[in-house]
């Protein structure tokens, strides 16, 4: 088994081989050891985009707006990535942010789910079909699960999630009355020794 | 008094850095005090009559292990190279994590000696090899097979029964990645597991050279003196492969020279020493003399070097002695600006390092801040302004940029990592091939031109705005964040000019190591010596910390 130090070194040096900079190089080393930690398919996806991005069509995607389309050719998922990742503050208020045509789009979700960790906020991005729900950088829930090579991905959808309970008011009042049979009642000499007990409210 | 850290326009220089020294906090030295009171033993020693086999050695404490497992074989003496082009080695190391079965030892026999050719497991921690001293291993073994210990003299001039040609660990080659381990207390502070290996190592050259002497001569052979094994160490030699290692890991660096000189910081700060620690710091001092004299070297850079060093250090005692009294106020902060006046760069390091031997309250804390948790300050702050940035530069990178890259002496020289056997080198730009493969170790080239491209951009841009045109700046863009946090992680020097010792940065490294005796054999690899003087296994429990200078 390959450890994640060798997963980030032979990345982050085949990228800089296939033309990206030192600095995006090893962005790309970072992301790819995330998605092989996240049990996502990271090597495979990158080694056969590095091998095969002179003959796709790419176009860098500099400036992420509201809408984003690359109709004639598809978005570098790197690239477009590295820039998500870099222009997060300015996004975050976006409710939704659309791409057409990213290609790889396996390699643009590790910036994304970092860009969650940096905002503090969950992100669900969907590429296509499937869907990735990527929580502050910890943990990837998903009903894509295949070690498989995604090749391109024609509508991307980020959505920066508000920070919401999963529970209504009603579930947490039922548990917290519960967590109150872990108090002792308090009598009144007690009451009266507690912290700040001969003080008046006013001094 | 508040005494102010010291400058890292002066320290992180590279001269300076190439003038340290071990300390207390050098990690052989640390290693030792974490683990003297664990039990050590020796496991396994299935070797034949010539010394070759398998051995294991272990270090326990409650339901932690750690073992060393050792393979010895056979090696045609044409075969025997310390060069990292080398494939096949005396012996072989790898740290084990835990007890291992007889499935773990056949598979690793398999894989260990091939070192960087072989896989490992996440169940290995560090790996090793090593190659004999033939001259001196074969004399031990003769004398002692007869009967007598072998010649002093001779054993003071090497070190050592065997170097060691290189030490891995964090993941290499399959090994255990860091983040398995990291929260283990036993091993914070930087390359404890290395240190481990190395120490181990040391007392397997011991028990083979006793074993083989044995088998030579059963009715007759005596085993090494255990206070000749004492004053033996391990060789090492060290190429290129360490200097872009502080390049790379610039927090790390930071924390080292930080506790360094936060020590340093502190000393100078007592109002009123104690005799004791007075005449520590003086009895570690005067002992320590037979170091250098000791230091054996052809190169004639560091013979220069050590006797500039002893010529300070004797008048430095001088002054100690006849001129200046602890009993004032602030004395080691006076010694210390002594030193800046009257000595070189050398000795007032190693006094520095001196300093630190009465303060275990000082300097034991800061040990343990040593480590990094480097993936924390990847991410860019790319809120920032180009401005911001700009400040940053100046204010941290000053001299940095007054270079003018545009001269050829001062861009001479490319790093590159080498096809056949992946370890970095050093060449000139303007003679050999390769430089289009440069590595991101021009790091003071890099940030001038980083200025010079903030210098034309909009200063309220963000630096996300100055990335999206700017991308192949993006690595320095990081390091200058970085360094505005810790302001010793970058070299102040430049690392491609002509005037470049690659091996200060290597002696920076191996001086954290605990290092002894450097002996640069070109201006690109040196051998050193680890552990000598240490306390054997069995002497770990009540060691003098100050083993060092004995």
């Amino acid at each position: 088994m390959k450890s994640l130090s060798e997963i980030d070194t032979i990345s982050k040096r085949s990228s800089r081989a296939a033309g990206y900079s030192w600095g995006i190089a090893e962005e790309i080393g970072k992301n790819i050891r995330l998605l092989e930690i996240f049990s996502l398919p990271g090597i495979k996806n990158l080694n056969d985009f590095l091998n095969k991005k002179k003959n796709i069509k790419l176009e860098n995607l500099n400036l992420i707006t509201k809408d984003n389309n690359a109709n004639n050719s598809e978005y570098c998922p790197v690239i477009a990535g590295v820039n998500f990742l870099d222009q997060i503050k300015s996004l975050e208020t976006l409710s939704e942010i659309k791409f057409k045509n990213i290609a790889y789009p396996m390699l643009f979700l590790p910036f994304v789910s970092r860009a969650s960790e940096i905002v503090g906020k969950r992100i669900l991005l969907k590429l296509d079909e499937k869907e990735f729900l990527l929580n502050f950088n910890n943990n990837i829930n998903s009903n894509f699960s295949k070690k498989e090579i995604i090749k391109t991905a024609e509508n991307v959808s980020i959505k920066i999630l508000d920070n919401e309970d999963s529970f209504n008011d009603n579930e947490w009042k039922e548990l917290y009355k519960l967590s109150e049979e872990t108090f002792v009642e308090e009598n009144e000499s007690l009451k009266q020794s507690a912290a700040g007990a001969g003080l008046t409210d006013n001094d | 008094m508040n005494v102010p850290l010291r400058d890292p326009n002066v320290v992180m220089k590279l001269s300076r850095l190439g003038s340290f020294h071990q300390s207390k906090l050098s990690f052989l030295r640390s290693f030792l005090k974490e683990f003297k009171d664990w039990d050590y033993k020796r496991d396994l020693f299935d070797l034949n009559e010539n010394g070759y086999g398998t051995a294991v050695f272990s270090f326990k404490k409650k339901n932690r292990v750690y073992s060393l497992i050792c393979f010895a074989n056979e090696l045609d003496e044409n075969e025997r190279s310390d060069r990292v082009i080398a494939t096949k080695w005396d012996t072989a190391f790898t740290l084990f994590d835990g007890v291992p079965t007889k499935l773990d030892i056949d598979r690793l026999k398999n894989e260990v000696p091939k070192q960087e050719f072989g896989r490992l497991s996440y169940k290995e921690l560090t790996l090793s090899r090593a190659n004999k001293s033939i001259r001196i291993f074969n004399h031990v073994v003769e004398s002692l097979s007869n009967g007598v210990q072998p010649d002093k003299e001779l054993l003071a001039k090497v070190g050592y029964l065997y170097r060691t040609t290189a030490v891995y660990g964090s993941g290499k080659f399959g090994l255990a990645d860091r983040f398995r381990i990291k929260d283990r207390k036993e091993i914070y502070g930087p390359f404890r597991l290395e240190m481990m290996l190395v120490y181990l190592v040391r007392q397997f050259t011991f028990d083979q050279v006793n074993h083989v002497a044995k088998n030579r001569n059963p009715k007759k052979a005596v085993n090494l003196d255990p206070e000749i094994c004492k004053s033996l160490g391990i060789g090492n030699s060290t190429g290129l492969g360490m200097a872009p290692f502080i390049v790379n890991h610039p927090t790390l660096l930071n924390n080292w020279i930080y506790a360094r000189e936060v020590s340093l910081k502190k000393i100078r700060e007592i109002k009123n020493v104690a005799i004791t620690e007075s005449d520590l710091f003086k009895d570690c001092l005067k002992k320590s003399i037979k170091n250098i004299i000791s230091w054996n070297t052809e190169s004639e850079y560091q013979i220069k070097k050590i006797k500039s060093l002893l010529k300070d250090l004797n008048e430095f005692i001088l002054f100690l002695d006849n001129e200046f009294d602890f009993n004032q106020e602030y004395p080691f902060n006076n010694l210390y600006e002594y030193l800046e006046e009257q000595c070189g760069e050398e000795c007032v390091e190693y006094v520095v390092s001196m300093m630190m031997e009465p303060y275990d309250n000082i300097v034991a804390p800061l040990i343990k801040k040593m480590s990094s948790e480097e993936d924390k300050y990847f991410n860019i702050p790319t809120e920032r302004t180009v401005l911001e940035l700009k400040t940053i530069l100046e204010d941290k990178y000053s001299e940095i940029l007054n270079i003018d890259f545009k001269k050829k002496e001062n861009n001479l020289n490319f790093w590159f990592i080498s096809k056949n056997k992946e370890e970095p080198r050093l060449a000139n730009r303007f003679d050999e091939n390769g430089s289009d493969l440069e590595q991101p170790l021009a790091i003071a080239r890099d940030i001038k031109k980083l200025y010079e491209m903030l210098s034309v951009s909009k200063n309220s841009s963000t630096i996300a705005i100055f990335l999206s045109n700017n991308s192949d700046l993006r690595h320095v863009v990081r390091r200058a964040f970085i360094v505005e946090k810790f302001p010793y992680s970058e070299i102040q020097d430049n690392t491609i000019g002509k005037e470049i010792v690659p091996i200060d940065m290597l002696r920076l490294k191996l001086s954290f190591f605990g290092a002894l005796k450097f002996d640069p054999r070109s201006d690109k690899w040196l051998r050193i010596c680890m552990f000598q003087g240490a306390p054997l296994p069995g002497q770990l429990k009540n060691y003098d910390e100050h083993w060092v200078y004995n």
